[in-house]
């Protein structure tokens, strides 16, 4: 085949197109391996505990028999120790992501705390534990309880939420403060009345996130000593009298979802395999569930609002 | 005035939460330090740091972390040869070559896989995954830090590639256009001009990945076994530091004896480790920022 001098000289040869197409190939099967490991992940469970799940195994306690063990003391728990998080975690982080973005002055100090902030999203969750356990179990006495559970969740996932809110209220446009200080506002009334509320969206996305982070991580709650095999319920948080509001259940013994369900992967037997494998379909249930949520919310919200 | 001291109390209690990050990395330098304080009283640190066998619990007693350490290096290598070049392919398939619809299917997609409690991918390892290599190489163990590694690489792919096709897509237009117009195809550029302008931001991502695979615990816990053991093997089981953790939080030991500080010993070289990665990984994101 004679030559093609114009071919030769142009820098694309067919040989580089091929290469391109031959990456563009290759990318597409890199991408594909996370899209199949989590198809694989989700038809896994569904296959293996997808059966498994009934209104008994909802409604059941753990068992030394595989059949008629449930999941009872284990959603329970993962919800009141999300409550103890959301409340401590929520307040707190926005009220630091507040003060980082509107108030904070730039020097040292601040620049400690955002490093700071920085590197504790980083810090292993297991390192969590371990200080829950020195500090709230020994130090102060709390016991291993759903309170200690719940605060080591809230400060697992601080810095989450202390980021996602920033970056909510860095896109409240500057105009909008500038407005509202110019009808003489104060700068509390500013954030309360108009930074926070055109905030919400985002703010809302990323306490999801963070929260959904929450519902699956177990190792730090075994380092405080959750029980894997509770055959009871904390105490009920009502009560038939006044204040009918009762916080007896935040010194009680728990376990949550994702350590129900590393107990039954490590025992031997193959049944309790798949009472494992039907915990797992209703953990990934909620946190995919929550996350799909917060993906939906993003959108909407980006779609919504046009600066 | 009243609004004025109102104004001013209410930065005050915005300023004390935004110190609470402040007050729990001094609650856990402070307590990871008290109680290995505790352990380096009866365990000189030139065993701590040499001595090959790692059996606290046992009567005759040995406290070198070394096979601790060993395991974490192991899963966390095994983990990175599946996530870096998996990863970084598929960040820069999203950011140069794929549609914006692809782009907008992936990502989420993406995202999915990093929220997926890490005891599920745990679950995987030991019941898929293991079996899976047991029919190619019939001798493997039931526990091996194979298996572990490589399902940690598949769950931080998310990291890295997120990261670095943040970094690739701050490449500014301009740099890729000036590529093109010199005649270079997509490739090319994506290559030679791409991938260099953001590589301290895909540094930084790894650097990331590195410290996630490191502090990973359920997948090895359930996976790779709980015995400490000094190999680099990775078809042989063996603890983590983050393992170890775990299997003495299981048992039941008194609080302010030997065993129980071991845990804080162990979770004291965690956090160092993983701290130099950090900082590393922050000084990194900062270089990239500064280039652009």
């Amino acid at each position: 085949m004679p030559s093609n001098p114009l071919r030769e000289r142009s820098g694309i040869g067919t040989g580089q197109k091929q290469l391109d197409r031959l990456f563009a190939l290759l990318g597409l099967l890199a991408m594909l391996v996370s899209v199949g490991a989590l198809l694989v992940l989700l038809t896994g469970l569904l296959m293996e505990g997808g059966p498994r799940l009934s209104w008994a195994f909802f409604t059941s306690y753990p068992s030394r028999f595989a059949e008629q063990a449930g999941i009872l003391p284990a959603w329970v728990g993962t919800i009141l120790v999300m409550a103890v998080t959301a409340v401590t975690a929520v307040p707190l982080g926005i009220a630091a992501a507040v003060y980082l973005e509107e108030y904070a002055p730039k020097h040292w100090l601040t620049d400690l705390i955002e490093i700071n902030m920085a590197n504790l999203a980083g810090v292993p969750s297991i390192v969590y534990g371990l200080m829950a356990l020195g500090l709230f179990v020994y130090q102060l006495r709390l016991g291993q309880s759903i309170l200690t559970a719940g605060l080591t969740l809230a400060l697992l996932i601080l810095p989450i939420v202390v980021m996602a809110t920033r970056e909510a209220i860095r896109a409240v446009p500057k105009s909008l403060r500038e407005a509202a200080f110019a009808l003489g506002a104060t700068k509390w009334q500013t954030v309360q009345h108009h930074v926070l509320p055109s905030a919400t969206g985002g703010i809302l996305t990323g306490l999801i996130l963070a929260l959904s982070r929450a519902i699956g991580e177990s190792a730090p709650l075994m380092t405080i000593g959750a029980l894997s095999f509770i055959a009871f319920l904390p105490h009920a948080p009502w009560q038939p009298d006044f204040p009918f509001l009762s916080f007896e259940w935040l010194l009680d013994p728990f376990t949550v979802m994702p350590i129900q369900m590393f107990n039954w992967v490590s025992r031997p037997q193959e049944a309790f395999h798949v009472n494992a494998a039907g915990a797992g379909l209703v953990l990934m249930v909620m946190t995919l569930g929550m996350n799909g949520l917060a993906i939906y919310l993003r959108a909407r919200y980006r779609k919504r609002i046009q600066w | 005035m009243r609004r004025h001291l109102c104004e001013r109390s209410i930065e005050a209690s915005l300023f004390l939460a935004a110190l609470a990050s402040v007050a729990i990395t001094l609650g856990i330098v402070g307590v990871l330090t008290y109680e290995s304080w505790g352990f380096f009283q009866h365990v000189p640190l030139s065993e701590f740091l040499t001595d090959s066998q790692w059996t606290p619990l046992f009567s005759e007693a040995h406290y070198g972390i070394l096979p601790l350490v060993s395991g974490t290096l192991v899963t966390t290598v095994v983990a990175l040869l599946v996530a870096v070049p998996l990863g970084t392919v598929t960040a820069i398939y999203v950011s140069e070559y794929a549609s914006l619809s692809i782009r907008e299917t992936v990502k989420p997609i993406l995202e999915l896989l990093s929220a997926v409690p890490t005891v599920v991918f745990g679950y995987f390892a030991l019941l898929f995954v293991t079996p899976l290599l047991q029919r190619m190489w019939p001798d493997l163990p039931g526990f091996n830090m194979l298996s572990a590694g490589l399902v940690i690489g598949v769950m931080i792919i998310p990291y890295v590639s997120s990261v670095s096709e943040d970094a690739m897509r701050a490449v500014p237009m301009l740099i890729r256009e000036g590529s093109y117009a010199m005649g270079a195809s997509r490739f090319q550029t994506a290559l030679r001009v791409v991938v260099p302008s953001a590589l301290s931001g895909i540094a930084a991502a790894y650097v990331l990945a590195i410290s996630r695979a490191i502090g990973e615990t359920m997948v090895v816990a359930i996976a790779a076994g709980m015995q400490p053991t000094l190999t680099l093997n990775p078809l042989e089981p063996a603890a983590t530091l983050t393992a170890y953790i775990v299997q003495v939080s299981l048992g039941d030991l008194p609080h302010g004896s030997l065993g129980y500080q071991t845990i804080f010993a162990a979770g004291l070289v965690l956090l160092i480790i993983t701290l130099i990665f950090n900082i590393a990984g922050h000084f990194l994101r900062k270089r990239f920022h500064h280039a652009f």
